[in-house]
């Protein structure tokens, strides 16, 4: 093996990024990772609750890896390829073990075993945790690792660099990127026998969301815009727990529910069983009486009660407020904690205890939580695909396209890859799916560049030189440009019409007027003028650059959304409330026109080991229809930032 | 009330606050100061006021400049970008309220609060409130902050490990390299020089790791190497326990019993090695 003529580029340094690096780097070659922040600030340290892996207790109690698989499937409401979620289920307790190898500090029993907690989508308890910030110390250990590698020269690590462009070859392969120093400012073109994109989400598009400030889509765009493909972009996991802010939506973890959390609105319940709302709305909630409360989802899921997967509770809370039932007729709804007690509540909660703490000066050991859904997770991605095994149960390990793009040679690993959530992530997989990418698909990027035919290496420099001259000129437009708009205002403009048009329910005329939003707004993009035309640590630049990318990519969630004439997971249309497996068991694939808009295309989900079945998780047919109000009016989570 | 303010005030809960941003262009420029009046709403924070500065970049004289340059990510106090001096005390910006830190309703200008930014002194600043913290991660390789496992390949569960020491690792664990202990500490001096980075004070939270991966069965197999870096110069003899580290950490940190554990260690191990000799 000639390793030094071998050379693998990371997009990214979370869970994904990290883990495909030391995954890449460990099989014996040299991997530079980009990332516009150190990679120990990424996104990822964000996770809350948990991650989830079938156990030896659950598996004593009738669980096992299957029963996560099928989970995860009727969680993500059959969208999901069924494969690579078969695979991930049954790598989930290595990753586990590894975890724990690393140092990560997961929550002991008294004996000393990692403890467990109930998590949404599940009836077992399968979700292991460190405290109330398990993405941070998950990220953490690979951190760790990542500099352990560093310090013996096997990564290097490109920090405040932000991807700004793939670079393909005359064989339509990717074979580098171009990338910017954030600080310099200097563009430079970089050679690689494979690109990894571990970019993460998108949430900045709807304007506030649960997601770091860096989580634009940015990267994931530009790849799409240089002819990737783009998959199931509509769907959108809205949360139903944020805690509305200023600057951001800040996540109040599903696991405040795992653990017993109760949600409820105050309300009369009349002789006929319906609830309505009560005349005073400026009660304390600790002096309302247990009759005057309305634990809404334990009535209408009997079965599931408070853990219902994410997109019904969001559901069903905007609709409560919808309804006029939220907390003092506005929109906002309890979220209880105050019946566990301030020992068990600490002990399990502490860090997200102390977020809302901090952030709304309330204790939650005292007085109910008011949160309000806010949108948090990218389901659809950058479109992969993947060598399945033969009976289908599971993918093939180190096979070189393991969610390889539509472009080969580029991969989309972690929340940027659309595979594995279908249309509904559960709580609790993510990270699991971030880290197993990294692991299982890293091996799949380190077999195809050993073997690839052609390296970057071969390459002229004439490529290089062009696709950094192509930035430089984009850039030179930007910072030259005389024109009267300015791109935090387009932001803003544009997160406020993605949210209203695009999240908790959506129809066929309001998307419409949102793709005529977004045409006016790509206009006006157009016509930018900087606040700041320097060259060093211009911010404002960087924002601008990728302003425009973010509406390319809300083009396609639109467009999607609309052609989609179904609802199915997070993706909810009054016009078509209905699943329709017969037209929509597809993959929506977007293409980037041109101009900037995009065409749509439906592929259909390749038929898996279970069958689709409806996905009622137990519902009272005599519940109140989770039927929204027919024309919402923008929710609080549409409310730009000052 | 205030005239130049480019947007007036939208809610009539709304008030306007003035901040005092302290601006350098780059590395070797000279500083300025730029005032800024800004409509706060209730529940603002440092970051919402300076995502509004950096779209109205006009200061109280109607001036137009550049928008303020910061670092920030997750906001939520859990990354550890947004670190800065408000009002002279360094912490994390986003987890800094306006109404607590500036409770006054008094309109800007005389007898008026003002909110001061600055960045972090003991870290070259790159441009207005944004540093550079490399020497902090470099000293994190130095102390090698990690757990030496056997690759990433399925070998089987960690140790077990009791819930009283899963919680003493788990506090130290949730350092996020911020930085507010290094500002805040005495003996934790700037050093532009990437070749003195090595020999000056690490500061508390490095020492924390050291104990942190200490602790961990597999992460002590390097404790000797850990403890080299920590009993040589720059190591835990440096601190000169002014107890500041441990009352700005955000994270509340028991910083000040990561530094006597690290003593105890170092002097433990400086007894084992002259009696090795080695």
């Amino acid at each position: 093996m000639n390793g030094s003529k071998h050379r693998v580029i990371v997009v990214g340094g979370g869970l994904a990024g990290l883990a495909a690096s030391v995954r890449i780097a460990e099989a014996g070659l040299p991997v530079d990772i980009f990332s516009i922040v150190p990679v120990k600030r990424s996104h990822s340290v964000c996770a809350q609750g948990g991650i989830n892996a079938c156990n030896e207790v659950a598996r004593q109690q009738g669980y096992s890896e299957y029963e996560h698989f099928d989970e995860s499937i009727y969680g993500g409401d059959f969208l999901a390829h069924q494969p690579p979620v078969y695979e991930m289920a049954h790598w989930a307790p290595k990753i586990i073990d590894l975890l724990d190898r690393m140092g990560v500090p997961f929550n002991r029993t008294n004996e000393g075993q990692r403890d467990l907690r109930l998590f949404g989508g599940s009836l077992y308890k399968r979700t292991h945790f460190a405290g109330a910030t398990t993405g941070q110390q998950v990220l953490y250990a690979l951190d760790e690792q990542t500099r352990r590698y560093a310090a013996e020269g096997k990564v290097t690590k490109y920090e405040h660099w932000e991807f700004l462009w793939p670079i393909i070859a005359d064989d339509g392969a990717c074979r580098g990127i171009v990338a910017q120093d954030l600080r310099t400012m200097q563009i430079r073109a970089f050679r690689a026998d494979a690109v990894v994109m571990a970019t993460g989400g998108n949430g900045l598009i709807f304007g506030q969301s649960t997601n770091s400030v860096m989580c634009t889509g940015g990267a994931a765009s530009r790849c799409y815009q240089a002819g990737a493909k783009y998959a199931n972009g509509e769907f959108i996991q809205v949360h139903p727990t944020a805690i509305p802010g200023a600057d951001k939506l800040r996540l109040m973890s599903e696991s405040a529910r795992g653990e017993g959390g109760r949600v409820w609105v105050p309300a009369i319940k009349g002789p006929s069983g319906g609830w309505t709302r009560h005349p005073d709305p400026a009660r304390d909630p600790r002096q309302i009486p247990a009759s005057e409360r309305y634990y809404f989802l334990e009535e209408r899921y009997p079965k599931y009660g408070n853990i219902v997967p994410r997109d019904i509770a969001t559901r069903e809370i905007f609709n409560i407020c919808m309804e006029g039932l939220g907390v003092a007729g506005g929109n906002m709804v309890y979220l209880d904690l105050t019946h566990l007690g301030r020992e068990y509540i600490e002990r399990k909660l502490l860090g997200i205890i102390e977020i809302y703490r901090k952030f709304v000066g309330e204790d939650p050991a005292e007085v109910p939580m008011k949160i309000f859904p806010g949108v948090h997770y990218t389901m659809g991605g950058l479109w992969t695909t993947y060598t399945p095994k033969p009976d289908l149960k599971g993918m093939t390990l180190g096979a070189p396209n393991s969610m390889m793009c539509s472009v080969p040679g580029l991969y989309a690993f972690g929340e940027v890859n659309y595979q594995y959530h279908g249309a509904n992530r559960l709580g609790a997989n993510a990270l699991l799916s971030c880290i197993f990418d990294g692991l299982f698909c890293g091996l799949g990027v380190a077999n195809a560049v050993r073997d690839a035919k052609r390296l970057a290496s071969d390459e002229p420099q004439a490529l290089y030189d062009r696709a950094a001259e192509q930035e430089n000129a984009k850039q030179r437009r930007l910072v030259e440009g005389k024109g009267d708009q300015n791109p935090y205002q387009i932001a803003r403009e544009m997160g406020a019409e993605m949210t209203a048009a695009s999240t908790v329910v959506k129809s066929g005329p309001r998307l419409e007027q949102a793709l005529a939003k977004i045409a006016e707004l790509r206009d006006r993009a157009a016509r930018i003028s900087l606040a700041d035309t320097g060259m060093w640590t211009n911010q404002n630049l960087s924002f601008a650059r990728a302003t425009a990318d973010m509406l390319t990519l809300a083009d396609a969630i639109l467009r999607g959304g609309l052609e989609r004439r179904e609802s199915r997971g997070s993706h909810y249309r009054t016009d078509f409330p209905e699943r329709n497996d017969a037209e929509f068991l597809a993959t929506t694939v977007a293409q980037c026109n041109p101009d900037g808009t995009s065409r749509i295309a439906f592929e259909p989900v390749p038929k898996g080991i279970v069958e689709p079945r409806k996905r009622t998780y137990g519902k009272k047919d005599d519940a109140p229809a989770s039927k929204p109000a027919d024309a919402p009016k923008a929710p609080a989570l549409a409310l730009a930032a000052t | 009330m205030p005239t130049a303010t480019p947007n007036a005030p939208t809610s009539s809960r709304s008030r306007t606050v003035r901040f005092a941003i302290v601006r350098c262009d780059g590395p070797g420029k000279p500083e300025r100061t730029e005032l800024f009046d800004v409509p706060v709403e209730p529940g603002a924070n440092i970051i919402s006021c300076l995502q509004w500065i950096a779209a109205n970049p006009v200061t109280i004289e109607g001036v137009r400049t550049t928008p303020p340059t910061w670092d920030s990510g997750c906001l939520e106090e859990v990354c550890g970008s947004c670190t800065m001096n408000i009002n002279g005390r360094v912490r994390q910006a986003c987890s800094a309220l306006i109404d607590a830190v500036s409770p006054s309703t008094t309109p800007p200008g005389p007898g008026g609060a003002t909110i001061t930014l600055e960045p972090m002194r003991k870290f070259p600043v790159v441009r207005d409130l944004c540093v550079d913290r490399a020497r902090f991660f470099r000293n994190l390789e130095r102390i090698k902050a990690w757990v030496p496992v056997d690759g990433t390949y399925s070998l089987g569960a960690g140790p077990t490990e009791s819930p009283d020491h899963q919680a003493t690792r788990y506090a130290l664990s949730t350092c996020m390299t911020c930085g507010c202990c290094l500002e805040a500490c005495p003996q934790f001096l700037r050093e532009d020089k990437p070749e003195a980075w090595d020999t000056s004070f690490v500061g508390a939270a490095v020492i924390s790791q050291a104990v942190l991966f200490n602790d961990h069965p597999t992460g002590a197999t390097l404790k000797p190497q850990r403890l080299d870096v920590l009993s040589g110069p720059g190591g835990v003899n440096d601190c000169g326990n002014s107890q500041n580290c441990v009352k700005v950490c955000p994270k509340e940190i028991p910083l000040t019993e990561s530094i006597g554990a690290a003593g105890r260690q170092v002097t433990v191990h400086a007894v084992k090695k002259f009696f090795s000799g080695r």
